[in-house]
């Protein structure tokens, strides 16, 4: 066969951090070639780079496509050649029909008049063709995640696509849903439609793909012949994660106390779909000093887990206990949980962390208020003290504590956002992704706060989807998947092939497994 | 670390200090030109005694109601029915008082419970439902404005008991024998005010520079003080030229103070701000975001009560019509004044200059004889380069 895509030398850089280095990388005419590695090893980068969302010129390397160079300026060029991108969050208007979604950009019609029975007769065409058995007039908000997908399939086909890039496409779906999809893309082979599926699970891997390629900072590290060679799941874990972890963490000395924190039989449901349990009726336990890390893949209910428990900030239906130094401790709102004790370091740093418009200060100070004022009066020089006190211990690097927080870099609005919790002065901190969009150095920084943290007492939960980063910082990683703790590790035990391993074997049990929810399947489960 | 922030240089910080603060006092010079420029075009009609008096009580009920809309314009909502709740209040006094002869104490504190109810209802909606304000204050609106006619079936109703009208055409007491046309009570008040403030100014920086703080440059500190007693001694001078000091102007300046004092230094402003800024964050950081959100529209339902009882008051009679478009000079005042239409950023200080730059050109325009049609033409034009100025500011 020819190779009707190949990606020579890619390589990008975004603001001195390499995201891809001098990757190749190769589609044969109706081949299935799968994309994976783990979460911020490049796969998305590299499809963006594909799909020309980043133009030609922004990164190093050639793209050839059916034997020619092309330099797509936006994404219209590489959907006019047939490639297609269809992201994570799918891009479909919720309140159209499933016909106008499809024809969104390009509705058949005549002097700008849209040709509704066009646009129906050819809608029902590519429905049948994805085996999808809905009317064309039915709302996307009426139908289920699975079928959704299917929809955007449909839209892909449309354009007459000759290369579909599917990213995850079944992280969101059931074993049925997900089954169904991945018989569409071997249907597609069959037609000559080549595809690039990135996934995590490796058991749908194995089925569909006639290639793998196992990327990892940024540069491929494996690819796998799968109808000349045997698919060694082991093989592709160990590529995804082997690294240098040395010298890139602060020396830890904490002395792990008593027990701060017991989480008993903590359940959620979803604020939305209140039929669906998001925790799983789940047990976790944090000493002081201790720092415990929460491995898993995004969508594993980490972030739900932590935000229910910081008052209900997430989710409904919430039961089980929680007690701090042995009594049973009230969380039934945030401010309730702010003084039994809690704080929550959120991932989404601008969105759910700050004020960017107002100044450091006034950011430092706003979740203890009651500290520096007196019946209901802010004293400002107090105020203004503390938070300069804080400025100085967290070295925020700012040009005073009147500069707005929009301005600082993302490290410095973390340690400020940090300098905010610590305020409160918390038995237990709940850091979600606390060194996501940091440089290399401020996260060193970050690294050091949070042993000092563990030092001077407090438990510490540290949610990351950066394995080398819980190794290298916390006692004790436990696996979380599909709202469920399925493994947990100490620190001399814990590797990167184990975690992966726990985690992607739970991956594939997932959807097949019942849902009684307490299943831990980890061997090393208390 | 600690020394570093001690030994910074001083020069830059002084250049960066007026630079930083001439925003903030960008509006108030604006005024002070607008003034400037009637003061001529009028020769001098502007800033006679009368005039200014009057100036005073025609606009008291839109800065009363900037205060509160402040407020809510800073939680990030709008509040477009506080004209017609002012009318209806207005009404509802009318009756209870010429109609039902209710003692005066009793009709008033009514009439201020009656707005707090108003605001409440409507805030309800807002904060707990998560429905825009823009849609329930709309109807509001045409709720309060039809149940003001209503009331009053279609008729005007007055006139007041003399104790009411008291409220927005009366004047402080004359505490010492007159002396020729001045009216030393009120001389001696502006003269108390003037020592206080920058007494209190002087204090607080005081203060601050013992704790090691930055503050302004002396230099910078003497000059305001300066231009502060002068403006506060001038006005009353010129105010006590004439009868005394009005009681609504009594009222609007404890007001003004009042939320001065809460926007700036109180916990509750602190995080009413922060629910502006960023409702989300707010939230997470245990800010009570639909409580105070609730809270900001009760206080702008009382504080529309009040304008409605010193507008009614003023007129001495209620009618359907009262309260007709107020909304619009009220919320014109606050985006006059600096606040953001997305909320977290105003001032107090910002949206009462705001009121009073609108207060004066209708003023000046009404002395020059410029029609009613081409003054909303200007009103409106200066509302929106107020606001260009002020995007074309940040985005610098």
């Amino acid at each position: 066969m020819t190779a009707m895509l190949e990606m020579r030398g890619v390589s990008k850089s975004f603001a001195g951090v390499q995201a891809l280095r001098d990757v190749s990388f190769t589609v044969e005419a109706g081949q299935i070639h799968a994309l994976v590695g783990e979460n911020g090893a490049g796969k998305s980068t590299l499809m963006k780079v594909l799909s020309g969302v980043y133009p030609a010129g922004s990164y190093d390397g050639s793209i050839v496509f059916d034997g020619e160079e092309r330099r797509f300026r936006d994404i219209n060029d590489s959907e006019a050649l047939g490639i297609i991108i269809i992201h994570q969050e799918l891009a479909l208007i919720a309140l159209m029909s499933i016909a106008e979604n499809i024809f969104l950009s390009h509705p058949p019609s005549r002097f700008g008049v849209i040709d509704r029975h066009a646009v129906h007769r050819r809608t029902a065409e590519l429905l049948a063709q994805v085996g999808l058995r809905e009317s064309p007039d039915t709302l996307i908000t009426d139908l289920g995640v699975g079928k959704q997908q299917l929809v955007e399939i449909a839209k892909a086909l449309s354009k007459r696509v000759r290369l579909l890039i599917l990213d995850e496409p079944t992280a969101s779906l059931n074993e049925a849903d997900s089954a169904a999809l991945l018989e569409r893309l071997l249907a597609f082979r069959e037609q000559g439609i080549a595809s690039i599926l990135i996934s995590h699970k490796l058991n749908e891997v194995a089925r569909v793909a006639d290639r793998i390629t196992v990327l990892r900072d940024g540069r491929t590290v494996d690819s796998i012949d799968c109808r000349t060679e045997r698919i060694e799941e082991d093989r592709i874990i160990r590529s995804m994660v082997d690294r240098d972890l040395a010298h890139r963490f602060p020396e830890r000395s904490a002395e792990i106390g008593e027990p701060v924190m017991s989480v008993e039989n903590w359940s959620v449901y979803h604020p939305l779909h209140p039929e669906r349990q998001v925790i799983k009726n789940v047990d976790f336990k944090l000493r002081r000093g201790e720092v415990v890390g929460i491995a898993g893949l995004m969508g594993a209910g980490r972030t739900e887990f932590a935000m229910s428990l910081f008052g209900r900030a997430w989710g409904t239906n919430i039961s089980g206990k929680v007690r701090l130094d042995g009594d049973e401790a009230d969380l039934s709102s945030v401010p309730a949980a702010i003084a039994a004790g809690l704080a929550y370091v959120t991932e989404d740093r601008k969105q759910l962390g700050l004020i960017l418009a107002a100044d450091v200060r006034k950011n430092v100070t706003v979740a203890s208020l009651r500290k520096v004022s007196e019946r209901g009066v802010i004293d400002d020089v107090v105020e203004l003290k503390a938070a300069s006190d804080y400025r100085t211990r967290m070295r925020i690097r700012c040009s005073d504590v009147y500069q707005a927080t929009g301005d600082l870099s993302g490290g410095n609005q973390q340690k400020v956002v940090l300098s905010k919790w610590l305020m409160t002065d918390p038995k237990v901190l709940l850091l979600d992704e606390p060194t996501r969009g940091i440089d290399v150095g401020a996260k060193y920084e970050i690294y050091s706060i949070i042993n000092e943290l563990a030092e001077a007492g407090r438990g510490v939960v540290v949610i990351s989807s950066e394995m080398p980063e819980l190794l290298g910082i916390c006692d004790r990683i436990c696996v979380m998947n599909d709202g469920a703790f399925v493994g947990e590790f100490d620190k001399d035990d814990a590797t990167q092939e184990k975690i992966m391993r726990a985690i992607m074997r739970n991956v594939r049990m997932s959807g097949s497994r019942a849902d009684d929810g307490v299943a831990r399947a980890g061997g090393e489960a208390r | 670390m600690t020394d570093k922030t001690v030994s910074l240089p001083e020069s830059p910080r002084h250049s960066g200090f007026i630079k930083n603060n001439l925003r903030n006092y960008g509006m108030l010079l604006s005024l002070l030109a607008i003034m400037l420029f009637f003061e001529i075009v009028t020769d001098g009609t502007l800033l006679q005694p009368l005039n200014l008096t009057n100036l005073v009580l025609q606009n008291s009920y839109i800065v009363i109601m900037a205060l509160g809309m402040l407020l809510v314009i800073v939680t990030g909502h709008i509040d477009l029915s506080v004209g017609s709740v002012a009318g209806f209040v207005g009404a509802v006094a009318a009756v209870l008082m010429v109609r039902y002869h209710v003692g005066y104490p009793i009709a008033f504190i009514a009439c201020l419970l009656l707005g707090g109810a108003i605001g409440a209802a409507q805030g309800y909606w807002v904060a707990y439902f998560k429905i825009p304000s823009f849609i329930v204050t709309l109807a509001g609106m045409l709720v309060f404005k039809g149940l003001a006619l209503a009331v009053l079936q279609g008729q005007s109703l007055g006139p007041f008991p003399s104790t009411f009208q008291k409220l927005s055409s009366g004047f402080i007491p004359e505490l010492f024998p007159s002396a020729g046309t001045l009216y030393p009570t009120s001389l001696l008040i502006g003269v108390v005010l003037a020592f206080v403030l920058v007494l209190a100014s002087a204090k607080s920086r005081a203060r601050e520079q013992a704790h090691g703080i930055e503050v302004e440059p002396y230099a910078f500190f003497v000059v305001k003080s300066i231009a502060l007693a002068g403006a506060v001694l001038y006005f009353t001078y010129l105010i006590a030229s004439h009868r005394g000091l009005p009681n609504v102007l009594v009222i609007m300046t404890a007001l003004i103070a009042l939320y001065g004092f809460v926007t700036l230094r109180t916990v509750v402003g602190r995080q009413i701000y922060a629910v502006g800024g960023n409702a989300k964050a707010a939230k997470l950081s245990g800010v009570k975001t639909e409580q105070l959100t609730f809270l900001t529209f009760v206080n702008m339902g009382v504080l529309a009560a009040l304008a409605g009882l010193v507008f009614a008051a003023r007129l001495n009679t209620a009618t359907p019509k009262a309260g007709l478009g107020f909304e619009l000079d009220v919320i014109a005042a606050c985006f006059i004044g600096g606040a953001s239409a997305y909320g977290g950023v105003g001032r107090v200080g910002g949206a009462v200059v705001g009121a009073m730059i609108m207060g004066v050109m209708n003023n000046g325009m009404s002395i020059l004889g410029i029609g009613i049609d081409y003054q909303q033409v200007i009103k409106g034009l200066v509302l929106l380069g107020a606001v260009c100025i002020d995007v074309y500011n940040q985005r610098r």
